[in-house]
């Protein structure tokens, strides 16, 4: 028998008991549907996550902090008198890694090899935020911003080479500054406010370049290097420490590098006596723990698949019972036994591939729908989240791999139909 | 023994379970059918005369003795081979017809054609001459339950030729028909035999219907009785 007949043998089999596949289907449509809802959902807050979280900075970077502690969940590092240094503990937040930064340190980081445009991150405190003579806003800087990705609605990017003053706004200030869309907002100039350490009051002009996805990492509004220096400077009053100290530092690397070198480049800088993390780093304590959240739904799935499996075997089994008759006369009439097993494991993937297909449809169709329904409602404070995100390749690996189950499941029945004997078969009443 | 033998069966013995359940089938038969002959194996149920008819056809194979299909040793034929042989060289036709329900009836004749790998297109316009010779061409779209006792033992016996065979094996193919059908059953099948020169190896308990065969083989408790069969073989 030819592959394509035999499949089209399959196919007409599986609908000649309508009742029985039906119900196998079901079992089979449950698994797919919650595996592709699950998956959906974990790739829905996994995007959202790295988005967020590039919101906190650039592939290209090292954020650098005190203390050589590579990992932040590896506990704490042991004293060291050489290379530990004191950490004021105030900075909080997914950047704080360690211990404090003094202007040695810098000139160190400086000097390694591989590490480019090191820069400690100055703290900037704003008072306000006005669009012209307009209401004053309360305004709070990301003192990462210079080095970050922003979500981007509307505008681009901050510059970290341009010396003009540059501020990217969360889209939530735009209707309190009086301007109708983002776009109304990119180009336009607000003035902002702070006080120095001495009690004077200052303003800082600076240009809108982008508006920003409100974002639930990285809260404030991004400010680019010049006018965190500017304000930073107007902040000291012109008085400078002796012994400045920063929570962390950027370092720019060659982002081109292969793996292995940046953590090469890695290893050198935690040698030298620092904390590094890069923005992956970052993202891997995070999408674990996302990942642990859909594998237990996941298994949830899996245990149904499981069930479902072994309705395929009973299914099978029992038409390998009523067909006994058929099975005996194909092979009085010449059909292989290796024909005959490909005849009912085909059978078995076929319901598989309905059962999966059919609820991988049904589960997009649903999820795209609940998914917009819950932007709209209940998660509206969470914009950019799409809490469902389908993704081709991974609901064709679920009806991939429900095929798959189906099939293994299918060689039992099939084994013992290939078996038959055509003598015994066509006796049977 | 001329090379115009289609099968030669010599001293072939079978059993069928073991110790105190052991049932010997077939005791050492030897049998031979000739090109172009019709041959009745007549006996009563339990005489063996299927089991006969299954090893000679190949669907099992014999506990001992030696046997020959077109000069070829069946015994050592590999699996593979005797599927192939049986597909292409053999026909057969059922007392219980094993139609397959809810499948039409040109699908039905064509099992065999689409077994051995034939298109799809070859496989309808042999499937639909054949019935068309056998008159059954307006029935070819329905289901084969939906047709009478003597339509259906026609599309078996159109299945069982739709391959061309050398040999038709019919196990009591009359048996589940009213004379009047089943005596056009047999004018057909032994039509076959004289125009066509297919070889026809029945297997039956009715006299009449054996009478009909150029030779008679009888066996009773798994032997050939002697004396009632004709075991020489027409040239």
């Amino acid at each position: 028998m030819k592959t394509s007949d035999l499949l089209a043998s399959a196919v007409a089999n599986t609908f000649r008991s309508k009742l029985r596949t039906t119900l196998t289907v079901l079992a089979l449509f449950i698994g797919a549907f919650t595996l592709t809802l699950t998956t959906a959902v974990g790739a829905g807050v996994t995007d959202y996550v790295t988005k967020q979280v590039a919101s906190l900075g650039a592939n290209d970077v090292f954020i650098i902090s005190g203390g050589a502690q590579a990992n932040p969940t590896d506990g704490p590092a042991e004293y060291d008198p050489e290379t530990s240094t004191a950490s004021d503990g105030t900075s909080a937040g997914p950047l704080a890694a360690g211990g404090a930064l003094t202007e040695a340190d810098l000139e160190t980081l400086s000097a390694t090899e591989g590490l480019t445009k090191v820069s400690p991150v100055r703290s900037v405190a704003f008072d306000y935020i006005q669009n012209g003579d307009g209401t004053k806003y309360e305004f709070t800087a990301n003192p990462a911003s210079s080095i970050t990705k922003a979500d981007l609605v509307a505008g681009e990017q901050l510059s970290s080479g341009s010396t003009e003053n540059q501020v990217v706004l969360p889209s939530d200030y735009l209707e309190p500054l009086g301007y109708a869309t983002g776009e109304d907002a990119v180009g336009q100039q607000v003035s902002l406010g702070l006080t120095d350490i001495l009690g004077q009051k200052h303003t800082v002009d600076a240009t809108v370049v982008g508006v920003a996805q409100t974002s639930l990492l990285a809260s404030g509004a991004g400010i680019n290097q010049a006018l965190t220096n500017s304000a930073a400077d107007l902040q000291m009053a012109g008085i400078q420490t002796l012994n400045p100290r920063y929570a962390i530092a950027t370092a720019r690397f060659d982002a081109s590098l292969p793996a292995q070198d940046v953590s090469a480049l890695k290893q050198k800088v935690v040698d030298e006596g620092f904390s590094v993390q890069t923005i992956q780093d970052q993202l891997g304590v995070i999408t674990t723990v996302i990942a642990g959240i859909v594998g237990v739904l996941n298994a949830f799935a899996i245990i149904a698949l499981l069930a479902a499996s072994f309705g395929i075997v009973n299914t099978l089994l029992m038409s390998v019972q009523e067909r006994t008759r058929e099975i005996g006369l194909m092979k009085a009439m010449g059909m292989r036994s290796s024909r005959v097993f490909a005849l009912f494991s085909l059978e078995a993937t076929f319901i598989g591939f309905l059962g999966s297909a059919l609820g991988a449809l049904v589960a997009v169709l649903l999820g795209t729908a609940l998914s917009a329904g819950l932007a709209a409602g209940p998660l509206a404070a969470l914009p950019g989240l799409n809490i469902l995100l389908f993704d081709p390749a991974s609901i064709a690996g679920i009806i991939i791999l429900i095929m798959a189950i189906a099939f293994v499941s299918g060689t039992l029945p099939a084994r013992r139909a290939a078996k038959q004997n055509p003598i015994e078969s066509l006796r049977y009443e | 023994m001329g090379s115009n033998l289609i099968i030669d069966a010599k001293n072939i013995s079978k059993s069928y379970g073991s110790g105190a359940n052991r049932f010997d089938a077939l005791k050492d038969v030897s049998f031979q059918v000739a090109q172009g002959e019709s041959v009745a194996i007549v006996g009563k149920s339990g005489s063996g005369k299927s089991t006969l008819m299954h090893l000679i056809a190949l669907l099992d194979k014999p506990d001992s003795g030696a046997l020959e299909v077109e000069g070829r040793d069946a015994l050592r034929m590999k699996q593979r081979e005797l599927s192939n042989f049986r597909n292409k060289k053999f026909g057969f036709v059922f007392q219980q017809f094993f139609l397959t329900p809810n499948t039409s009836v040109l699908d039905n004749v064509v099992l065999p054609l689409k077994i051995s790998g034939i298109r799809r297109s070859e496989r309808k316009r042999r499937g639909l001459q054949i019935l068309a010779n056998f008159e059954l061409e307006s029935k070819s779209a329905k289901k084969a339950t939906t047709l009478s006792g003597g339509q259906k033992q026609r599309v078996v016996i159109a299945r069982a030729l739709i391959n061309e065979p050398a040999v038709i094996f019919a196990d009591e193919p009359t048996g589940n028909l009213d004379s009047a059908t089943g005596g056009v059953v047999e004018d057909t099948l032994f039509a076959l035999n004289k125009k066509n020169g297919i070889t026809l190896v029945i297997v039956t308990h009715d006299e009449e219907l054996a009478a009909r065969c150029d030779r008679r083989v009888y066996l009773k408790d798994g032997e050939i009785v002697p004396s009632l069969s004709n075991k020489k073989v027409k040239a």
